[in-house]
């Protein structure tokens, strides 16, 4: 790749992580917790986005950037103080700094007039022209400003000689400039003539070592362009003495020249190449006061990761292979081995774990996004609302994290949209005028825990009831209880919006939440009070790589359950058994009654258990129909299995997930629970229930 | 032959913009990401011919690394370019009244920095 489109990716991976930085800092800023350094965090953060926007000339960005820029150069400096309705502003400035920066990556017009004046007239800059093209800004503009010298506003025009007078102070070298460097510069401009003057050194035992005593007189002919003299001084100006005056066309020569300065100077640009040195490559967290320790990260391709996990997977398989190879051989020297290898699968478990703890990535870059969702719904509603986001630092498989993003926005669009009420409706029941919403992350027996809570109104059960006969979903008699109800809304084609609004009505129900979700191999919680608000949580798994798993045996095949959906595992008795209609069969669990459905029966596998009462039953929650049985022929065990993709390797089956190889080398296929129980409830599931609930 | 030449700057972006032009003009570049981490490679690099350095940085800016690097290392005599995009008199000054030798004004041209380490270095 080109190195300057390679530089600019970096540009643009950088600016996320700054946008991030400067919400973060604007965010503790509005909850008034900002110390100096967090708000010099959010300068740097857009000084920086400026600065790179810059290399690359994105120049409505950076002309953005820079009036954003001043104000909070303002609010640093403490002549701006950072009040309720500043930092609203400062929050729609960075919301708009954020489109500039995808606009300037995909392309597109960002419209930020009205950002721009409310940001001008923070800064009460009424010299800040918003008309003023970009090179106006500085920044932007190369040239330096130049500081005339020798106080001739327009010097004569002359045959380009010139007599320098340059008489260096102490302070010119104490800040490491070199005159011998500035004169060699000089030669690049044209013929020149030095002479020291060496009257004012002083006598050895008087000579004050940083003291500065030499001065040179200097001649430079064939120079148009004063400019590039005064340039060559920029760095010195007030370290010295300088006066540059043009020699008239008709004056002599100066006194002849001490020192020449040769035009061969070995310079800089004309040097061999070395190589450059391999220099560690570190990245900053980005935020954090002075006192935070900075984190050392490295990027690393995610393929190269997945490469070490699936490698890691093999190694797993192969150790398991080898301990069975080993137990079937068994003798008095297998002991020794399989004692060995013991030790091997503790170690390749805990290789295992760090291998995947390199693809998570805490869930704050995506909860990071919803404080401007939740700006942008306020707006839109019209509501107040206050989003609170804990655990952020919670980590999880970065898969599960970039894949959360959606359903996540759709969530918290529901509660705004949904849950919280008007203000004054709030009022009247005796809540603040504030809604809040509460978005957290925490990890709970190994598995990661979202959840999306909201103080609004609550789940209005019978609306949605009466909602779900309309649409036909359930028929008017049937009696649910509370979480069937509440699971109404991931119905497909169901919205209790009376009409569709803007904001969540988009056209995809909580539907699609709910399949994002299980596709994650997740599962979604609902809890609600009328009146005190509703809780959606959503249940992951760490990873995607691998699976704690049941395995067990079905005639002659070998399946894994994924743990997280067993609730437990029961020997049935005959009694407890009762067929139902045609097909149908019950079990009673204590006394309640679960569908039960026979995994031979339903894969068509033969040669299995066909009296469930002489297998094992294990009772599974399923995302769409709650408790089922499901009967197999016996459990085999319970360990955890490396997901290998079905689907990339041959084509997506209802009712399986995934596939394993198991210690024996064997393949067994990983179930997918939810598919297989959608597979037999067509047709069959009200019947069921209305038997459940009867 | 090739300077050294150490570039402190918090921005990943502007560090590989550095890296590129120095090092496609022969010269080695050392990176640090704030003054605290350019005094930490100074102190492990007595060879670097060059600074140059950002200012608006966590931890320890621009400023204070220069006067560190002026009053406090071995580096006293070391040339140090500051980068900036405020071409205002008042931030070059403040970085001047530091020690910093010159400056250069972001977005840079490679030929220009070229320019000014030459102008600064021998």
């Amino acid at each position: 790749m080109d190195p300057m489109e390679s530089i600019k990716q970096t540009y643009f991976q950088e600016c996320d992580e700054l946008l991030l930085a400067m919400e973060e800092g604007l965010i503790a800023m509005e909850n008034g917790e900002a110390d100096s350094e967090a708000i010099n965090a959010v300068f740097r953060a857009v000084h920086s986005i400026k600065g790179g926007g810059g290399a690359f000339g994105f120049e409505t960005l950076v002309s953005f950037a820079h009036v954003f820029e001043t104000v909070l150069d303002h609010v640093r400096s403490g002549t701006l103080a950072p009040e309720a309705d500043v930092v609203k502003v400062l929050l729609r400035a960075g919301d708009t700094l954020a489109d500039h920066v995808a606009a300037a990556r995909s392309g597109g017009f960002v419209a930020d007039d009205e950002v721009k004046s409310e940001l001008s007239a923070l800064s009460n800059a009424e010299a800040e022209d918003l008309s003023a093209s970009s090179a106006d800004i500085d920044g932007l503009n190369f040239a330096p400003v130049m500081i005339d010298l020798d106080g001739s506003a327009t010097p004569p025009q002359t045959n380009g000689n010139w007599r320098i007078r340059f008489v260096p102070k102490a302070g010119l070298y104490a800040k490491a400039n070199e005159p011998f460097l500035l004169v060699r510069e000089l030669t690049r401009l044209g013929t020149v003539e030095a002479t020291p003057d060496t009257s004012r050194v002083p006598s050895l035992a008087a000579l004050d070592p940083d003291e500065s005593y030499l001065s040179w007189n200097i001649t430079l002919k064939g120079c148009e362009d004063r400019q590039k003299i005064d340039d060559v001084f920029e760095f010195v100006t007030g370290d010295c003495e300088l006066d540059i005056e043009a020699i008239a066309a008709a004056e002599p020569d100066p006194a002849p020249a001490v020192v020449t300065i040769a035009d061969d100077v070995v310079l800089p640009a004309e040097m061999g190449s070395v190589e450059a040195a391999p220099t560690e490559k570190r990245s900053v967290a980005a935020s954090g006061g002075a006192e935070t320790q900075v984190r050392q990260t490295i990027r690393v391709d995610l393929d190269k990761v997945d490469r070490l996990v699936n490698l890691v997977g093999e190694l797993v398989i192969t150790q398991a292979m080898l301990s069975q190879r080993v137990t079937d051989y068994s003798s008095q020297q297998g002991a020794a081995v399989t004692a060995g290898l013991n030790e091997l699968e503790h170690l390749l478990r805990e290789l295992q774990e760090a291998v995947m703890a390199i693809r998570t990535q805490p869930v704050k870059s995506v909860f990071q996004r919803m404080p401007r969702l939740v700006r942008e719904l306020a707006a839109q509603t019209n509501k107040q609302v206050h989003l609170v986001l804990e655990g952020e630092a919670t980590e999880v498989d970065k898969t599960v994290i970039e894949r959360l993003g959606e359903p996540l926005t759709h969530m918290i669009r529901n509660a705004i949209d949904h849950g919280l009420e008007m203000p004054d409706e709030r009022v009247a029941a005796g809540k603040p005028p504030e809604g809040t919403v509460i978005l957290s992350a925490e990890h709970r027996s190994g598995r990661i825990v979202i959840e999306v809570s909201d103080d609004g109104r609550g789940i209005d059960r019978d609306r949605v009831k009466q909602k779900a006969v309309e649409k036909g979903l359930i028929s008017a008699n049937e009696n649910l209880s509370e979480e069937e109800i509440d699971n109404l809304i991931f119905m497909p084609g169901f919205s209790t919006a009376g009409q569709i609004s803007n904001i969540s009505g988009r056209g995809v129900g909580l539907d699609v939440v709910r399949r994002n979700i299980v596709e994650l191999g997740g599962r979604i919680g609902i809890g609600s009070t009328a009146g005190k608000g509703s809780r959606f949580s959503f249940t992951l798994p760490l990873t995607l790589a691998v699976l704690d798993g049941m395995i067990v045996a079905v005639g002659d095949q070998t399946f894994v359950l994924p743990l997280s959906h067993i609730i437990e595992s029961l020997l049935p008795k005959a009694s407890d058994i009762r067929s139902f209609g045609a097909k149908g069969t019950l079990l009673n669990v204590r006394g309640g009654y679960v569908p039960m459905i026979s995994v031979a029966e339903l894969l068509g596998i033969e040669g299995g258990v066909t009296d469930p009462a002489a297998g094992v039953v294990i009772l599974v929650e399923s995302e769409g129909a709650g408790r089922m049985a499901l009967a197999v022929d016996n459990i085999v065990g319970q360990r955890q299995v490396v997901i290998k993709s079905f689907e990339s390797n041959f084509r997506h089956i209802e009712g399986i997930a995934a596939a394993t190889i198991l210690g024996d080398g064997r393949v067994a296929l990983i179930l997918d629970i939810d598919g297989l129980v959608s597979r037999c409830r067509d047709g069959r599931r009200h019947e069921m229930q209305q038997a459940v609930g009867a | 032959m090739g300077k050294t030449i150490l570039t402190v700057d918090d921005s990943r972006t502007m560090r590989d913009m550095l890296k590129l032009a120095l090092s496609g003009a022969g010269h080695t570049v050392v990176q640090a990401e704030d003054g605290v981490h350019g005094v930490e490679v100074l102190a492990a690099s007595p060879m670097v011919d060059v600074i140059i350095t950002d200012i608006n940085m966590p931890r320890m800016d621009g400023y204070g690394f220069i006067e560190h690097v002026r009053r406090k290392s071995s580096h006293k005599g070391t040339p140090i370019l500051v980068l900036t995009t405020e071409s205002e008199p008042a931030k070059k000054l403040r970085a001047r009244d530091a020690g910093a030798t010159g400056w250069i004004v972001k977005p840079f041209d490679p030929e220009k920095l070229l320019a000014a380490i030459r102008r600064v270095s021998p």
